[in-house]
Order: structure tokens, then C-alpha cells, then sequence
């Protein structure tokens, strides 16, 4: 039973895994842009929600009404300006530009909000858990988040392959100059896909938020669990972000049980064991590596 | 009365330090198939793709339809009417057969070309159509590429290597192909280094030969002598036929 409680406990926090890590397997899919500040721009969401929010009369459980918008825009406006801008230099510079802007962010953060923590007031709802065996606690934020990120990764696969725009997208993934000579305009549909990351990225902070305390630093440590969720799943696989991070919250959920220092590490070794053993993810396409 | 449809004038097209074309001129009418023979490297692809827009040019110009396109975007040439299949086929490998017609769809112009009719062309297609592309073979994908420039109903359809690791006898059937969307409305610029396939079908040639032309005018009028010292440069000065000025 003891075992039964790490599985669900890994499974649940797999779950925020997923949210947090499929923005950036759509940004590196699509845009082959590897974004340093993907844990960041989570952080900045978390508090975009905390102190915008209740300027505007609205409780922070729904701050991401207004905060999921705001970063689909923010996200066209930085693919179009800044991003873009490095990609038509080379790889290397988008890595110091989104390195920068994590730096950029973390510091402006500490600037205007101090390294307090800050949590997303969801009320007594945090508290709140579903007990359905002796030792078994299902948190209902946890249970919440990991409902999210199952939505959201099937609107995206849904979206992806159903709708016109979706397909252009995917097309773009697969040869941009193909899809260049079928009249994409790629750097439109590379606006559209960075939107989409920064819209579950932006659900990922406030989930954060919601669960734990954030501090303007957080976004690191989140980063390296995101990149891990989306390796061990296969880079270009929604379902296997979901499955690498439920693989990597177990991971660390059994790790943690045995000694709670070895929660990161059993988690770290999980990952070189699946990049040792099955370099392209559980779900990845081989030819995805060339 | 021949109308105009492509003007390319003085195209001089570097890659990197390399001059891939140096100083190419030549026009193509309404109707008509053209053919761009040459050894390889000779910059027969690299004209292409310029004309797709793949590659800036570093000086002369590109008109289609009268109207400068040289600084225009690819994926706006497309939706002007100029369709390139790209060498090795380039077909979107994570989607299927229909997936891949339907991306070729989605910016199209208005015109005879639709999924559909791609299918009647095509009639192996409708069956196999939610294939992964990687499933099919050499020359099946060939056909998905062409389909794919195709639906978006071109005006001008570019064609680069269409026989590049293809069995004789398909590469006879997709040539087989020309007259009947030659008689849609369609354009054809085709280049081959198969030289025989590419005189077979082609209204004119023209030769490259390290980036320079070699030889303009209408195949019936050249020797194959000429056409060989034309392709491999015995003699570099250019062989015009009498109909090759235009």
C-alpha cells in the first residue's frame, strides 16, 4: 500500500510535468529552438497571477482567464521580434538569447519582488484531498493539474492533426522549405506554434503556483525536469511528454520514499538510463535524431 | 500569339563565393515545356530554387507574369502561381499520403486542381491515402510531390530531377504525365540531367553548363553532337538555333 501511495503521488506530479514540458517540446518540434527561459516565462505566469489579478476583481483560482491570453500574444510578438531574429543567425545564438532572457527575467523579478515566495491563493482548496485507502492522499490541486495537462495535451494533439493550421504546423516540423514551396509562410506558423508553448507554459506556472511556493529562481530546477519529461518521452511526441513525466515523477517519488535526498537523483537516473538504453525516448521516431 | 509567362534576365546566383549562375537569360511562354538540361552542378537546381524563391539572386531579375518577383517571398510566389517539386521529393514524412496533399491545399489559388482530382490522376492514391508517406515507394512519392505542387493549381510548375533514383519505367509514366497538365493550363520548366527524357518532352532546351548558357533553341534543331558539347563544355562558345533568340 505504502508503494501503491508513490506510484499515484509519482503519477500526480507527472502530471504537472507533462503541462510544464510540452511548451517545449512544441518550441524545440517546431522551432528547433531550445528555450532557456522556458522555466522562467512559468515563473513570470505565477506572478502575473498573483499580482495582477486581484487588481482586477478576479479570484486567483481563475487568473489564468486573463494570464493564457496574455501569453498566447506575448508569445507571437517575442517568435516574431526576438526569437526569430536568432534563428536567422544560428542555433547557437537562439541558445544565448533565451539563455539571456532567462537571466534578464530571473534578475527583473528579484528587482521588483524580492526572492520571497509567492503561492497562487486558491483558498482552502489546497488542503482539500480525496482519501480513498488508509494512507493514500489524492490532492485535489494535483489531481486538477494532472485532469490540465491530459486536456491540454489533447486539444494540442487535436489541433495538430485535425486542423489546417495545425497540419502547416507540423509540416513546418518536418522541412520548412517543403513547406515554404506549399505557401506557408513559415515564420507565421513558427508565431502560431510559440503562442501554443507559451500558452501551456503560462498553465504550468500558475499551476506551480498553486501547488507549491515559487520564488523568482524557480524556474531552473523546473527546466531541467521539463527537458527530462520530454527526452524521456521522445522529443516530438505530445503522449510521451505525458508518459516521460509520469515516468520521471515515479522516478523521483520512489527515490524520495527510499531517502528523501535521492528524489532528483533517481530521477536523473531514469533519464541517462532511457538516453544510454533508447536515445530517441520511449515514443520518439529514430529518424527524429538525424 | 504567345503570351510571356516567365522572364528571367542577366540571374546571377552565388553560393557562397561560388557563382552557380552566371549571367542566365531565357523566357518561357504560356503553354510551353521547357527543359533545363546540364551535367551536375552545373546550377540547374539553383536556378530553380531561385526562381521558387530558395535562394536570393545577387543580381538580374526574375518576372512572372510581367511583374518583378525577385525580392518576393517563396511561399508568396506560391500563391502568384509558381510551384516548384523539389529534388528528393521533400514530402512532409510525419503525415500521410492525404495529409500532405492537404497541406500542398491549403494556400492554393483557385483552378482546376483539388484533392480530388489529384486522386484521379493518380488513382492508385485514394486507397493508400492514410499511408505514411515513408511507406510508399520511390516513384509513389514522386507522384505525392507532384500532387502536392499541383493542388495549389500553379500557373508555372517548376520540376527538379523528377527521374533522381527512379525505375525507367516509372519515370516513363510520370513523364506521361506533362501533356495532360500541360493541357490544364500549366506551365513546365523541367530540369533532368537525363538528357534523352528531358529532349523528349520539352518544347525548348536550354543548357546549362557551369552556370552558363550552352545552348538555347528547339531540340529537333541540334545534332546530338551539339547537344553533347553543350552538356560537357568540348567547345564553350553557346550554340543558338535559329528559333532560340525569342
Amino acid at each position: 500500500m505504502v508503494w501503491l501511495n508513490v506510484l499515484v503521488q509519482g503519477v500526480l506530479i507527472g502530471g504537472f510535468y507533462a503541462l510544464f514540458a510540452c511548451g517545449l517540446s512544441l518550441m524545440f518540434g517546431v522551432l528547433k529552438v531550445i528555450n532557456l527561459a522556458h522555466g522562467d516565462m512559468a515563473v513570470v505566469a505565477g506572478y502575473v497571477a498573483v499580482f495582477l489579478t486581484p487588481h482586477l476583481g478576479l479570484p486567483e483560482v481563475w487568473s489564468f482567464l486573463i494570464v493564457v491570453p496574455i501569453f498566447t500574444l506575448a508569445g507571437y510578438v517575442l517568435q516574431r521580434t526576438l526569437i526569430q531574429k536568432s534563428i536567422d543567425r544560428d542555433p547557437f545564438t537562439t541558445l544565448l538569447v533565451t539563455f539571456g532572457l532567462s537571466v534578464v527575467i530571473e534578475n527583473l523579478l528579484l528587482e521588483i519582488y524580492s526572492a520571497n515566495g509567492q503561492t497562487v491563493n486558491i483558498g482552502d482548496l489546497i488542503a482539500k484531498s480525496w482519501h480513498p485507502a488508509s494512507i493514500i492522499y489524492v490532492s485535489y490541486v494535483s489531481l486538477g493539474v494532472l485532469g490540465v495537462a491530459v486536456l491540454v495535451l489533447f486539444l494540442l494533439q487535436l489541433f495538430l492533426s485535425k486542423t489546417g493550421t495545425g497540419r502547416l504546423i507540423r509540416a513546418v516540423a518536418d522541412d520548412r522549405e517543403a513547406a515554404q514551396l506549399s505557401g506557408a509562410n513559415y515564420r507565421h506558423i513558427f508565431g502560431v506554434a510559440a503562442s501554443l508553448a507559451f500558452a501551456t507554459v503560462a498553465l504550468a506556472g500558475i499551476a506551480y503556483g498553486m501547488m507549491t511556493q515559487f520564488a523568482p529562481t524557480s524556474g531552473g530546477v523546473n527546466l531541467l525536469f521539463a527537458f527530462e519529461a520530454v527526452v524521456i518521452g521522445g522529443i516530438g511526441s505530445l503522449w510521451g511528454t505525458l508518459v516521460g513525466g509520469i515516468a520521471l515523477g515515479i522516478a523521483q517519488q520512489f527515490g524520495a520514499h527510499i531517502n528523501v535526498q535521492y528524489q532528483v537523483l533517481a530521477g536523473n537516473v531514469l533519464f541517462l538510463a532511457v538516453l544510454a538504453i533508447r536515445p530517441q525516448g520511449l515514443f520518439g521516431r529514430k529518424t527524429a535524431l538525424a | 500569339m504567345t503570351e510571356s509567362l516567365l522572364e528571367v534576365k542577366n540571374l546571377v546566383v552565388h553560393h557562397g563565393q561560388l557563382k552557380a549562375i552566371d549571367d542566365v537569360s531565357f523566357g518561357l511562354n504560356v503553354g510551353e515545356v521547357l527543359a533545363m538540361i546540364g551535367a551536375n552542378g552545373a546550377g540547374k537546381s539553383t536556378l530553380l530554387r531561385t526562381i521558387a524563391g530558395l535562394h536570393r539572386q545577387t543580381s538580374g531579375s526574375v518576372f512572372f507574369e510581367g511583374v518583378d518577383i525577385s525580392i518576393v517571398a517563396p511561399h508568396r510566389r506560391v500563391s502568384m502561381g509558381v510551384s516548384l517539386v523539389p529534388e528528393g521529393r521533400r514530402l512532409f514524412s510525419s503525415m500521410t499520403l492525404q495529409e500532405n496533399l492537404q497541406v500542398g491545399a491549403f494556400h492554393a489559388k483557385k483552378g482546376p486542381f483539388n484533392i480530388d482530382r489529384i486522386y484521379e490522376l493518380f488513382d492508385w492514391m485514394p486507397s493508400r491515402r492514410r499511408q505514411r508517406v515513408w511507406q510508399l515507394s520511390g516513384g509513389e512519392q514522386q507522384a505525392v510531390a507532384i500532387g502536392r505542387a499541383l493542388v495549389a493549381n500553379p500557373r508555372l510548375l517548376l520540376l527538379d530531377e523528377l527521374s533522381l533514383g527512379l525505375a525507367p519505367i516509372i519515370i516513363e509514366r510520370i513523364y506521361a504525365l506533362i501533356p495532360e497538365i500541360i493541357a490544364q493550363g500549366v506551365s513546365i520548366l523541367v530540369v533532368e540531367q537525363d538528357v534523352s527524357q528531358g529532349l523528349a518532352v520539352a518544347d525548348r532546351v536550354h543548357c546549362l553548363l557551369e552556370g552558363k548558357t550552352s545552348l538555347t533553341g528547339v531540340p529537333a534543331d541540334f545534332t546530338p553532337e551539339q547537344v553533347e558539347r553543350a552538356y560537357f563544355g568540348a567547345g564553350l562558345a553557346a550554340t543558338t538555333s535559329r528559333e532560340g533568340e525569342s
